[in-house]
């Protein structure tokens, strides 16, 4: 495949149901063997998008092109070049591992002579060696999630789409599933995975977070956290929390604030301007405060704080 | 096209049928069960018909009449009755479904004017039953009735070669009359047509909502390959199912076969083809197991029972009714399968049906193969 073209180019994509927009506006292009990742909670439009790309959902407007092909005008072409695991479990259960995997391997016209070798890989990547005569209802979880990835990459695709893989996995399988996908991607296969796992978020190269179908923020996970975070994180431990919270939120210089763990997150223009006025604060109300300092955000700070002034600013266009 | 899918969907199928007991329950049962269920519980020859007489005569003559029906296996006659209140009490119970009545002065009528009349009483409740009894009473009447002019003609010293013109039916093709014979085409269409369609109807259904469609589809396999790899395993065990009904009802029922097994088996492929579409066609649209199957099982049981011509005769029906038949695959076929086990006719013959079934067939098909969509809504 020609390495100047990118993987998946997707502009103005939008899909709608009836009147329910699930997609907006949405456009991006990802680079070859990159993890690209799709960041947002249930219902922000990743998995729409993950089924337009496979062809499975016609875009009610704008274009997506996966390795150069039109995927609504040419569907069949880019199937032969993608592999794809839903979110929901679909592999058939009452067949046998090894039999699924023959059974992809027809579906993606795996030539004969190299069925095998395939079969043989996939068992090695999925940890399923042994296994392959064990109905595949047997299966815990995360072995079925490995598996799933092993009939999705028979075919040696160049472009592999991931919706959600591991949820529901336990972390140590988590774990592994992740090694699974930065080794495809040492071998220069583009893996395009959504999630609404923050942690996960992190191994990606380059990320794009969603809300209620539109691209709230595009970047690797470094600049998000560095140049996307609007002021600054004030971590604030004290004693109760809830009503510590309804004050902070009531405080001018608070842009937001919200109970992370054991303390809140507030996040401020200038933290060292916005520090002390707090801890008075919330000492002059008989709350004890442990601990009030600057941190680095995560993630999770960055996706709160654009959803969140996403959030006002429709809030105040409502009303105006 | 690609061989190598055609085949792996193929052997994913049959792999998922052997392994679901229930589907392998519904391909060996059924056939045999309904087979078994039409040849010994629906006998739709009408014999033993229960019958009461009430003598009011008491002579010589009454009894003779009486005897005839006594002797026929038509009739069983299972009560004597005294009096009108007991024959309307026997009726009512439904110890008798006929009450013949001789008048009293039976025998003195028929000797002085050479005219008496016998009274039937018919519990019409079962109208065919009771319009069957009424003909056997009738034709019972009337075979004494010539027996004792005949008498009464040597008695006199008549010639007895007077004119007289005798009616002699000769049935054909079910030369018994035998229900059993007339019905074994119609429960083998049954049979296919409900096997066919009711599996089937799971098989793309199945897929969407056990979650494996999606997985499938977002492969590069064709519409066509997934609907020929699917259906195959199912007109393969319908080919078989024809053959154990049809051996069945020849073998075991003693159903004459006088057609050609080559016609039997075309005209079943056609069928196969038919019912095997129309279940795919109703799994697409369906898209839930159980609306699918409860669908398949209306489409096909209830017209292929009522309005294929299996028990009720087509030309009986209202003219509208007769109508909506003509695009039921099911008459063609019993229609086909009649000619094939009992008159045994030449295949031209059959031209129209088996043209009229192979057009239903294209249509289904394409039908089948357009609703099916590689998409998600």
């Amino acid at each position: 495949m020609n390495q100047s073209v990118p993987s998946v180019v997707v502009k103005n994509l939008t899909k709608r149901f009836g009147t329910f927009v699930a997609v907006n506006d949405v456009s991006f292009e990802t680079r070859h063997g990159e993890i690209f990742g799709f960041l947002g909670p249930n219902g922000s439009g990743k998995s729409t998008t993950i089924r337009i790309l496979c062809g499975l959902l016609r875009p009610s407007s704008g274009q997506a092109s996966v390795a150069g092909i039109d995927v609504a005008r040419n569907p069949e072409a880019v199937r032969q070049r993608i592999g794809y695991m839903s979110q929901k479990f679909s592999l058939y259960n009452d067949l046998r591992v090894v039999e699924n995997l023959e059974f992809f391997a027809g579906m993606y016209s795996v030539p004969k002579k190299e069925i095998p070798g395939r079969i043989a890989w996939a068992l090695k990547m999925a940890g399923l060696e042994g296994r392959e005569r064990n109905p595949t209802s047997s299966l815990a979880v995360g072995w079925k999630q490995r598996l799933a990835l092993g009939c999705a990459v028979l075919h040696r695709p160049p472009i592999v789409f991931l919706d959600e893989p591991t949820s529901g996995v336990d972390p140590v399988s988590r774990r592994q599933f992740w090694d699974l996908i930065h080794s495809m991607v040492g071998e220069g296969v583009t893996v395009f995975v959504t999630t609404h796992y923050m942690d996960e978020a992190e191994y990606c190269n380059r990320l794009v977070l969603l809300d209620r179908g539109s691209i709230v923020a595009m970047g690797t996970p470094t600049e998000l956290k560095n140049e996307r975070m609007k002021g600054q994180l004030l971590m604030i431990e004290c004693e109760p929390l809830g009503p510590a919270l309804e004050l902070l939120q009531a405080v001018p210089e608070v842009v937001d604030a919200a109970v992370f763990g054991s303390g809140i997150h507030a996040v401020v223009a200038d933290a060292v301007v916005a520090a002390p006025k707090i801890r008075e604060l919330l000492s002059a109300k008989q709350l004890h405060v442990s601990r009030i300092e600057q941190i680095a955000p995560s993630l999770e700070d960055v996706f709160v704080s654009l959803t969140a002034t996403r959030g006002a600013s429709t809030k105040s266009e409502a009303a105006a | 096209m690609s061989w190598t899918r055609i085949v792996a969907i193929l052997r994913k199928e049959v792999l998922q049928i052997i392994r679901d007991p229930r589907s392998l329950l519904i391909i060996l049962v059924i056939p045999l069960v309904q087979l078994f269920i039409f040849g010994y519980a629906v006998n739709l020859d009408v014999k033993h018909v229960p019958l009461c007489v009430y003598d009011r005569d008491a002579t010589q003559t009454s009894q003779d009449l009486l005897k005839h029906f006594q002797a026929t296996d038509y009739f069983n006659v299972v009560r004597v009755s005294d009096s009108y209140p007991d024959v309307v009490r026997n009726i009512d119970y439904g110890v008798c479904s006929i009450a013949v009545v001789v008048p009293p002065q039976f025998a003195e009528d028929l000797h002085s004017s050479g005219h008496a009349s016998v009274q039937a009483i018919l519990d019409a409740s079962d109208s065919n039953s009771a319009s069957i009894g009424m003909g056997y009473a009738q034709a019972i009447v009337q075979s004494y009735s010539s027996e004792i002019q005949l008498a009464w003609q040597q008695a006199q010293g008549l010639a007895t070669g007077a004119p007289s013109v005798t009616f002699e039916p000769r049935t054909w093709f079910n030369e018994d009359l035998e229900s059993m014979a007339d019905l074994v085409p119609g429960v083998v269409a049954l049979v296919m047509a409900v096997v066919g369609a009711f599996l089937t109807s799971l098989t793309i259904a199945r897929e969407w909502e056990r979650g494996t469609m999606e997985q499938l589809i977002s492969t590069p396999v064709g519409k066509l390959e997934i609907q020929i790899g699917k259906l195959f395993p199912y007109f393969v065990i319908g080919i078989a199912d024809t053959a154990i009904c049809a051996g069945t009802a020849v073998l075991w029922f003693g159903v004459p076969f006088r057609g050609s097994w080559v016609v039997l088996f075309g005209c079943s492929m056609l069928f196969l083809l038919v019912v095997l579409s129309l279940g795919y066609f109703i799994s697409v649209t369906a898209k839930s197991q159980l609306g699918a199957c409860q669908m398949a099982l209306l489409a096909t049981f209830l017209p292929t029972f009522l309005l294929s011509g299996f028990i009720f005769p087509i030309d009986q029906m209202p003219v509208v009714v007769q109508w909506i038949t003509a695009i039921l695959p099911a008459r063609y076929y019993v229609s086909i399968l009649r000619n094939v086990f009992l008159k045994g006719t030449d295949v031209r013959l059959l031209a129209g049906d088996i043209f009229a079934l192979a057009a239903i067939a294209a249509v289904l098909v394409a039908l089948a193969t357009r609703s099916f969509q590689k998409r998600l809504v």
